[in-house]
């Protein structure tokens, strides 16, 4: 508790874009709940304390952190690790801190490949091939930037993490709702669920929220959505084009299948799941219409990125990973 | 040699940093504003299913995901060279005019506003978005929170999602929207009209009434004579979604105007070992450094740049105000970077009369928004006008229709050298030797790049959006001599 009795608030980023604390913002007037109810005492993006402010706090003196972005460099790393001592409660918010999101698909490359790749591109005027240096002399002194990690990593494979809030970005309706949640453990009207759970989210996957019917019908050929028009009302992936849903957490009201899009996974594995891409790769499977090896391989030769596909979001928190070149540096 | 470091510790793709280096006398040496932190999408959407690449894109900035969107949806386009409907060129038009309102009105109310409405060098405490509400009134704060509200309610209608929309793929859109959306829409949109004229009224009143904040809007510190860019119609209009790029020289002559697929004929982009962002300047005039002038290649692409580079606005409203714009300021081009903030309440006022353009039009609850490709993907360039800037996405495909190339540059990405630029001249004037290096005068550092809106300030682009800087400066043994520390 603070001196004005409130408890402390703290809302941080890492490797992100930004859009968390969008949704954060998206909840409109009810942010005045979070003013009224919390002392903000860290959130660089809506008010103004620093690092050094954070470390002159006592260890667990913040009630509730919610931390959002991945662990790409070592100023991520040391954040989070300084937030973690600092915080009673520390919530990975979004994807990129649970499961490292779509930015994790670095890791199925090397850094030196995203810098190569980036200090070349078609529009790149670099004839003595520079690349940036962690430190660098100038004629005045010396400048420093950071170095980035080989692999992309969640949040909890850096410190341990009493709460997961999946979504890129979570709704802004589960992040209203776990705010009046932690308003009624503050005022003793009701219990925190056990440490280590998924909040803001369903208990179940995305299909079971969607609309669209399911008929258990099988199929024979991947359509990519660009060549098909859908039917509003059908199951996207029994029409042939890969949705995420059957693998993904419900908790978003199937946003996207409402918007004749596919699922792409962004809620994350949905209750129980060891390996997202490992379950979602069953669940596609179970439709394919074919027992003959050949034809099966015809058929998810429609696929023709599976990685991206079934690793979307998952890559960094997956059993895998990242791939060798990854790990190579 | 001292030095003086401004680390602000919010960030959007990164944080942002200036070294600042005096000489053993005090005077001001030189200044360094770094970019120390790099993602690699140009390397990770290698390999993906193009048709997704807008929606991994978007990823770049929770902020702006509606732009990154939109020029990844007319790549994809290009990619497979597919004309949508006109019912989806309108849909997606009508997703980003309710955008830009949202986002212009958060950058003048929570970004810019705080420093005029509260005064430049006013207490930390007081200069943000609560000080403004407090001094200004509970309604306007409510009337800003309920223009980002409807704003999203309409990139959710025709976008799926509120943030990071999903519905623009080759060839069109997912979804249309119903004549009870449209009737929505549409009301919101009058609603935003009027906000944009409240707002220009507001700052007519609040800054332009004040000939203190005039001579500082028109004075030497804040002024560049650079190149501009910026997306014309036909007409040479201003444009957000589609059109060629305008460039004109500091002295307003147009040079030119290319289509999305003749950028590298234009842009180019510099490599600095200090940082990791690129540094991108005018091709056919050439990089001679971080200078201004005609012969220097640097540019600047902002609200202010798409007025100067165009010859007006497509909409009765905005051009009358486009005119009053520039017989007030003394006529094109204008170069006060801090007049940025009055050429983004100029593009408020005609995103949303756009918006009600394009909810009036009896096509736009058509059914007919697809066209699906026939042709066999290779490759695709789209360009947006990003609120903060050009935004170009170009893809290469093999023939499945996998990237295996891709280019972006990004709005902010086009003002780096600028923005370096106008940090170092701010810094240049401000500190001398002997100068007491106050947070005023840190203030009005921040001031220099605080127009701009630049995307490192996505992050400061939500709430009260002061950058939280700490500034150190050491002696010629690198020891810290005087900490100096705002919204810290």
């Amino acid at each position: 508790m603070s001196a004005n009795g409130k408890p402390k608030f703290a809302m941080y980023w890492a490797a992100s874009c930004g859009g968390c604390e969008i949704a954060v913002l998206n909840i409109h007037e009810k942010i005045l709940d979070v003013d009224a109810n919390f002392e903000v005492v860290f959130w660089p993006v809506a008010m103004d304390a620093k690092y050094k402010d954070v470390e002159a706090m006592e260890d667990g003196s913040i009630l509730l952190t919610l931390f959002n972005g991945a662990i790409r460099n070592d100023e991520n790393e040391h954040i989070a690790k300084l937030l973690r001592r600092k915080s009673k409660l520390l919530v990975a918010f979004g994807s990129c801190a649970n499961e490292g999101c779509m930015p994790a698909l670095a890791n199925l490359t090397s850094v030196k490949e995203i810098l190569d790749t980036y200090y070349t591109t078609v529009s790149t005027d670099n004839p003595d091939n520079i690349r940036p240096q962690p430190y660098f002399k100038v004629p005045e002194g010396e400048l420093h930037i950071p170095t980035l990690f080989p692999v992309v990593r969640t949040l909890d494979q850096v410190v341990p993490v009493d709460y997961y809030m999946p979504g890129c970005p979570p709704e802004s309706h589960q992040i209203a709702a776990v705010i009046d949640l932690v308003i009624q453990v503050v005022e003793g009207k009701a219990q925190l669920p056990p440490s280590g759970s998924v909040i803001g989210a369903g208990g179940s996957t995305v299909c079971d929220e969607c609309k669209r019917k399911r008929d258990v019908k099988k199929i024979k050929k991947f359509e990519r959505i660009q060549n098909v028009i859908l039917d509003p009302d059908i199951c996207i992936l029994e029409q042939g084009v890969l949705c995420s849903g059957p693998a993904t957490r419900s908790g978003c009201t199937a946003l996207c299948p409402s918007a004749g899009s596919p699922c792409i996974g962004c809620y994350g594995p949905a209750e129980g799941a060891l390996d997202y891409g490992a379950r979602l790769m069953s669940a596609v499977a179970s439709v394919v219409d074919s027992n003959d090896p050949e034809e099966i391989e015809k058929i998810f030769e429609g696929i023709p990125d599976p990685a991206g596909q079934f690793y979307r979001f998952n890559l960094a928190g997956s059993l895998l990973r990242a791939s060798k070149y990854g790990w190579n540096g | 040699m001292q030095r003086i470091s401004i680390d602000p510790v919010t960030r959007l793709e990164g944080h942002g940093k200036i070294d600042i280096f005096l000489d053993d006398e005090g005077n001001f040496a030189n200044s360094y504003f770094q970019i120390p932190e790099l993602r690699g999408f140009e390397r990770f959407c290698v390999g993906r299913q193009v048709e997704e690449v807008p929606i991994l894109t978007n990823r770049i900035c929770g902020v702006c995901p509606e732009a990154h969107h939109m020029a990844g949806a007319k790549a994809v386009d290009a990619v497979y060279h597919v004309d949508p409907p006109r019912t989806a060129k309108m849909l997606r038009e009508l997703l980003y005019m309710a955008f830009y309102c949202t986002d212009h009105t958060t950058h003048f109310y929570a970004l810019a506003g705080p420093d005029y409405v509260m005064g430049p060098t006013a207490p930390v405490a007081e200069r943000n978005i609560l000080g403004v509400i407090h001094k200004v009134g509970l309604e306007i704060g409510g009337k800003v929170i309920q223009m980002r509200k409807y704003g999203h309610e309409v990139i959710e209608m025709i976008g799926g999602r509120k943030v990071h929309p999903c519905t623009s793929i080759p060839g069109g859109l997912t979804k249309g929207i119903t004549e009870e959306q449209r009737q929505e829409i549409e009301k919101m949109g009058h609603w935003a009209v009027e906000f944009a004229q409240f707002s220009l009224q507001l700052l007519n009143e609040i800054v332009l009434g004040n000939k203190e904040y005039v001579d500082l809007i028109l004075g030497d510190i804040y002024t560049h004579r650079t190149h501009y860019i910026g997306m014309v119609d036909e007409n040479n209009k201003v444009n957000f979604y589609d059109g060629k790029v305008s460039v004109v020289d500091p002295e307003g002559t147009r040079l030119g105007k290319y289509a999305p697929n003749e950028y590298t004929d234009w842009i180019a982009e510099r490599v600095e070992p200090w940082t990791y962002l690129k540094f991108p300047y005018l091709k056919k005039v050439g990089w001679k450094g971080f200078v201004d002038g005609k012969e220097s290649g640097v540019y600047m692409a902002t609200p202010l740049s798409r007025l100067n580079a165009a010859d007006g606005m497509a909409t009765p409203l905005a051009q009358a105000e486009y005119e009053r714009f520039y017989s007030t300021l003394g006529g094109k081009p204008v170069h006060q970077r801090l007049a940025i903030n009055w050429a983004r309440l100029v593009e408020l006022l005609y995103a949303a009369e756009r918006w009600v353009e394009l909810a009036t039009d009896p096509e736009i609850t058509s059914d007919n928004f697809r066209t699906i490709p026939t042709e066999k993907p290779t490759e695709g360039v789209g360009i947006v006008e990003a609120p903060r800037g050009t935004l170009t996405h170009h893809y290469t495909t093999d023939e499945r229709g996998i990237t295996t190339k891709v280019n972006l540059i990004v709005g902010t990405t086009n003002n780096y050298a600028s923005l370096q630029m106008s940090t170092k001249k701010a810094a240049q004037n401000l500190i001398k030797k002997g100068t007491e290096v106050t947070e005023g005068i840190l203030n009005m550092v921040e001031m220099a790049f605080r127009a701009y809106d630049p995307c490192f300030g996505c992050a400061t682009h939500s709430l009260p959006g002061q950058m939280p800087l700490e500034v150190t400066i050491h002696d010629a043994n690198g020891d810290p001599i005087q900490v100096l520390k705002q919204y810290c």
